[in-house]
């Protein structure tokens, strides 16, 4: 093999780096995700709704938006109103002690929450400058420029 | 190997590669849905607007309130930004076609309050590239905000203006929010949807039970003995814009 003795510790230093995350987290322990669990029954099984869960919710907001099935029967043939606000945080009512938990941990970033309100909810933020919004000089609260147009328009329909 | 080992090597490796067989799989697949019992139905929803008593109130806006504050309808003061679902303009804005110079005088400048037609042959439903806006069953034209890409040909589609666009994150312009219903985010469009979420659970429209005239009046279009046909059958009544041929839902009773 030509220049080997480059090419070789070249490979050895690649798997290194590729593999860095593996020996850098070895024998390392990070203690499991305890969502708080809710008294009473789930609409499915314990192990079922862990495994799937996203896709009954999936599953649930096509039926009920779409086809207008807004009433859930079980495997058992308990019967639940199918809604993420309506019906799941009705018991969970937390998401931050349940949903974020094993989300935060699991690095998942569901965007069930750019609508839906979670119930621990008391008011909605003020709203944040973005780097997007910060580069055009756009201000972040909209202005009032409007309001004056607006009374205009009334006091001509006042005649 | 002969052929016979060769067989039974591959049998056995594409029933394992294939899993455990559905048969021998524990969970119960019995689950079924169904539509709310005690749901209001009908085969085309439709609202009459009788607007002779809806000016006997000129200040009055009972039902946008309502409406805007049951479905978290952002109140931003940019009128380029703002979110409508039902709102309020001049008759030569709502029907822009002027029937008769006459009438002109009669009607200029009348406030008329519009929202979604909910039409019978929807041109918003046509362009949606992503079936986010569709027609029920019940002749409402529904949104599923989860599919919204915020392409807004819909917004281009539709002839009487009863889409909003979210330009921005609604949310912060929402200063009391009705925990029952979600918000929008930033990039959809949305719309008046009749109240789909009172009508299962049997209750009518939140502009209609606001309005203390009774200027509203909500119910089935394909019903004979339903009040607002029967209503319809016996006062003129004009629709927006009805030579485009998309049949509005909502009637203007004048």
């Amino acid at each position: 093999m030509y220049n080997s003795d480059k090419v070789i510790p070249g490979i050895i230093i690649f798997v290194l780096f590729v593999t860095l995350p593996i020996w850098w987290n070895h024998g390392k322990t990070v203690a499991a995700p305890q969502p708080e669990l809710p008294q009473g029954r789930c609409v499915e099984s314990r192990a079922y709704m862990r495994s799937h869960h996203m896709q009954i919710l999936n599953d649930w907001r096509n039926k009920a938006i779409r086809d207008g099935m807004r009433v859930y029967t079980a495997s058992d043939g308990a019967r639940f109103w199918i809604g993420l606000q309506g019906g799941c945080m009705k018991c969970h009512q937390d998401k931050s002690k349940f949903c974020d938990r094993c989300h935060e941990f699991a690095a998942v970033k569901p965007y069930c929450w750019h609508c839906h309100i979670p119930p621990e909810t008391k008011e909605f933020e003020e709203p944040r400058p973005s780097k997007l919004l910060k580069l055009f000089g756009i201000p972040e609260k909209l202005g009032e420029s409007g309001k004056v147009e607006a009374e205009e328009t009334y006091h001509h329909a006042e005649h | 190997m002969d052929r016979r080992k060769f067989l039974k090597l591959a049998g056995l490796s594409a029933t394992l590669a294939g899993g455990v067989p559905g048969f021998l799989n524990r969970e119960v697949k019995a689950r079924s849905y169904t539509p709310p019992p005690g749901a209001l139905t009908a085969r085309r929803w439709g609202l009459a607007i009788d607007i002779k008593k809806c000016w006997e109130e000129p200040h009055c806006n009972d039902c946008i309130k309502a409406c805007h504050a049951v479905h978290n309808v952002p109140d931003i003061p940019d009128r380029k930004k703002e979110i409508k679902w039902i709102w309020k303009d001049e008759f030569e804005h709502a029907f822009p076609e002027q029937p008769n110079e006459f009438n002109n005088i009669l009607f200029t400048h009348k406030p008329f309050l519009l929202l979604c037609n909910h039409c019978k042959n929807p041109p918003c439903v046509r362009v949606c590239p992503t079936q986010a806006t569709f027609k029920r069953e019940d002749g409402i034209v529904m949104m599923d905000y989860h599919r919204c890409i915020g392409c807004r040909f819909c917004m281009a589609a539709c002839p009487f203006g009863a889409r909003s666009f979210n330009w921005v994150d609604p949310r912060p312009y929402i200063k009391e929010f009705n925990p029952e219903f979600p918000t929008r985010m930033k990039g959809v469009v949305e719309k008046c949807l009749f109240c789909y979420e009172r009508l299962e659970k049997g209750q009518i429209p939140a502009c209609v039970e606001a309005c203390k005239r009774k200027a509203l009046i909500f119910g089935d279009l394909e019903d004979e003995n339903s009040e607002l046909v029967r209503l319809l059958k016996s006062r003129f009544s004009i629709r927006r814009k009805a030579e485009l041929g998309t049949e509005p839902s909502v009637f203007y009773l004048i």
